[in-house]
């Protein structure tokens, strides 16, 4: 009987086959890219490059001129069986802490009257349940996250801005998100987190990584100050709990 | 070296072959356009095939040199290229030292982008494992920006022997060559099955034109409509070098070295490597078809290709030691030498391979 979990092998050129396991947005598809990525990142396969998970997805990155076409991806496929989407490769929570509304939520009135909410009613909502970070991707650092209540969902802003602070928490249509660097956007801003999302300058670069969960924990504006020192000083660590919620 | 940048050309960034390894964090990869070229001048001066150098944009900066000696050279694109007013050649090692000015004009037509490499690599510091200019993001390179009027660049240590290496000339057949018509080769995939037959026959057998949409993210190619079988938009995926995206549209766009690296378009096929390296070397307006080539076979063109720069340094190798030659491949070059102090050009051909030397 054919593997179900087995994914598909495809050519994406010469430098990269990606391993596909399925065509929609769900955490069981994603959790067994987790698990595949895993798998390869111990194999110790000469030649792969770099892996890249992605929604459904993993794309493996080669030296061609380090392999043989033919058994390189034989070695690929072999490895792919039996992958299992019930051990959660990674069930750790990222506290996000987000100061909401004010001068860094601009859109926070726009949100809640869509809605017919008020401004505690959204930010209740809005912390309430663990997002699962799918992906990282568009910009540096740029979280795909999933499990927002459609009860805050907002169309994006008719006219975009054109620069939007690194931090600003939004919401565009049923996503939520979080800009990581300063860039242009139209998501409707509920807040920002004082956290750095992508800092260059150490590693890893990114606060979140694909496969993580995310809380969202509303701060006044004197404690977004105050972490916001922190974390110029370098002293901010940021809380990562287990799923359970113990702290790691 | 320390080069001060007497003006800037039209969009001139300091490029490595890229910050890979950070794709899963949602970093694009950046880095030369024509990674080709940038390893042959690289390896025409003894340098690591990997040191940053100026990818030059059809026009080039002009820049004086303020301290120090060294060899440069110019690879990819043939542009005029001076010093101190002189025409001098591309694709061949010059010394240069404090008070030359370093000048390249305009694209000839042959390629876009030209490379300006120096021994020790241009020094900047090193972001996230690469010395690549990423615009969008500001990082990397020199601030993160493409040249101004004013900026200083050093240049890291000069390789032992460097010297030795000033008049090698890479051999003729293991240049690039632009402006040939050829197609370009992709293997078909990884979303080739979302589209209809006749979808992928017009993409196959089309010309198409580079629109002025074109930059270092990708080109974006105006030509026949290509049909999908049920839509454009796929649940994001990975986005390697030289995918060709198909939107709802139906224009192909190329996606290149400043790509995202993730996206939710379907992607009809991926560019051999080499045939990335040959379309941006092209410009707006220049006409392309595509293709279709095998796995296998584009993964052949990509081991020949890296045959060749390891012969052109095996022959600047051997170009420095000035001993014998016994590279079976080569078949041609030139030598300097000095005899009283007076510098003489001896080009020279193998008549029979056979022997060797």
């Amino acid at each position: 009987m054919a593997d179900k979990t087995k994914p598909k092998i495809l050519h994406a050129g010469d430098s990269c086959i990606v391993a596909e396991f399925g065509s929609t947005i769900s955490i069981e598809i994603n959790s067994r890219v987790q698990v595949f990525r895993k798998r390869l990142s111990t194999a110790g396969i000469p030649g792969i490059t770099e892996l890249v998970p992605t929604y459904r997805s993993l794309a493996i990155y080669f030296d061609p001129t380090a392999v043989d076409p033919g058994s390189f991806i034989e070695k690929i496929s072999s490895l792919s069986s039996d992958i299992s989407s019930s051990t959660m490769p990674d069930s750790k929570v990222a506290i996000v802490p987000v100061c909401y509304g004010g001068e860094l939520g601009p859109d926070m009135e726009t949100v809640a009257s869509h809605n017919g909410l008020t401004m505690e009613e959204v930010i209740e909502r809005h912390c309430k349940p663990d997002y699962y970070c799918y992906m990282l991707g568009f910009t540096p650092g740029f979280s795909y996250l999933g499990g927002m209540d459609e009860t805050i969902a907002t169309p994006r802003l008719d006219d975009p801005r054109t620069l939007i602070r690194a931090g600003s928490v939004g919401i565009a249509g049923k996503q939520t998100g979080i800009y990581s660097i300063d860039s242009p956007g139209g998501w409707q801003l509920i807040g920002r987190t004082p956290l750095r999302l992508f800092d260059p300058s150490v590693e890893p670069p990114t606060l979140l990584d694909a496969g993580l969960w995310v809380r969202f924990k509303p701060i006044t504006i004197e404690e977004f100050r105050k972490i916001e020192t922190q974390v110029s000083q370098g002293s901010y660590k940021p809380v990562f709990l287990d799923k359970a919620g113990g702290a790691i | 070296m320390k080069l001060q940048v007497l003006s800037p050309g039209m969009l001139t960034t300091i490029q490595d072959l890229g910050r890979w390894g950070y794709q899963g964090k949602g970093m694009p990869v950046a880095g030369a356009m024509d990674g080709f070229s940038l390893q042959a001048g690289n390896l025409l001066l003894g340098n690591h095939r990997n040191l940053a150098a100026l990818e030059i944009t059809v026009l080039g900066p002009a820049l004086s040199v303020k301290e120090g000696q060294g060899v440069i050279c110019l690879s990819g694109a043939e542009l005029d290229f001076h010093i101190n007013n002189e025409k001098v050649p591309a694709w061949t090692a010059l010394k240069v030292k404090e008070g030359d000015t370093i000048s390249a004009g305009a694209s000839a037509g042959k390629g876009a982008r030209a490379y300006l490499c120096v021994s020790g690599g241009f020094d900047v510091p090193l972001v996230m494992g690469s010395r690549s200019t990423y615009l969008r993001a500001g990082i990397g390179g020199l601030e993160g920006r493409p040249l101004k009027k004013g900026d200083i660049l050093s240049t890291g240590p000069n390789v032992s022997l460097w010297e030795r290496s000033e008049g090698f000339i890479c051999p003729q057949n293991l240049r690039p060559s632009y402006g040939k018509d050829e197609p370009l080769r992709a293997v078909m995939g990884p979303q080739d099955d979302l589209f209809t037959k006749e979808g992928i026959d017009t993409f196959l057998h089309s010309e198409y034109t580079i629109s002025n949409n074109a930059d270092r993210m990708g080109y974006r190619m105006d030509g026949p409509y290509v049909e999908h079988a049920e839509g454009a938009d796929i649940v994001s995926d990975a986005i390697p070098p030289g995918s060709i995206q198909v939107p709802g549209h139906g224009q192909p766009i190329v996606m290149l070295a400043d790509r995202q690296t993730t996206g939710g378009y379907t992607k009809i096929a991926v560019l051999a490597k080499s045939d990335i390296y040959a379309l941006s070397q092209k410009l707006p307006g220049q006409k392309v078809h595509f293709r279709s080539a095998t796995f296998e076979e584009a993964i052949a063109i990509a081991k020949k290709e890296e045959q060749k720069l390891r012969e052109i340094d095996l022959a600047r190798a051997s170009y420095r030691s000035r001993c014998k030659i016994s590279v079976p491949s080569l078949s041609q070059g030139t030598w300097s030498v000095t005899i009283n102090g007076k510098s003489h050009e001896v080009s020279w051909e193998l008549m029979d391979q056979k022997k060797g030397e």
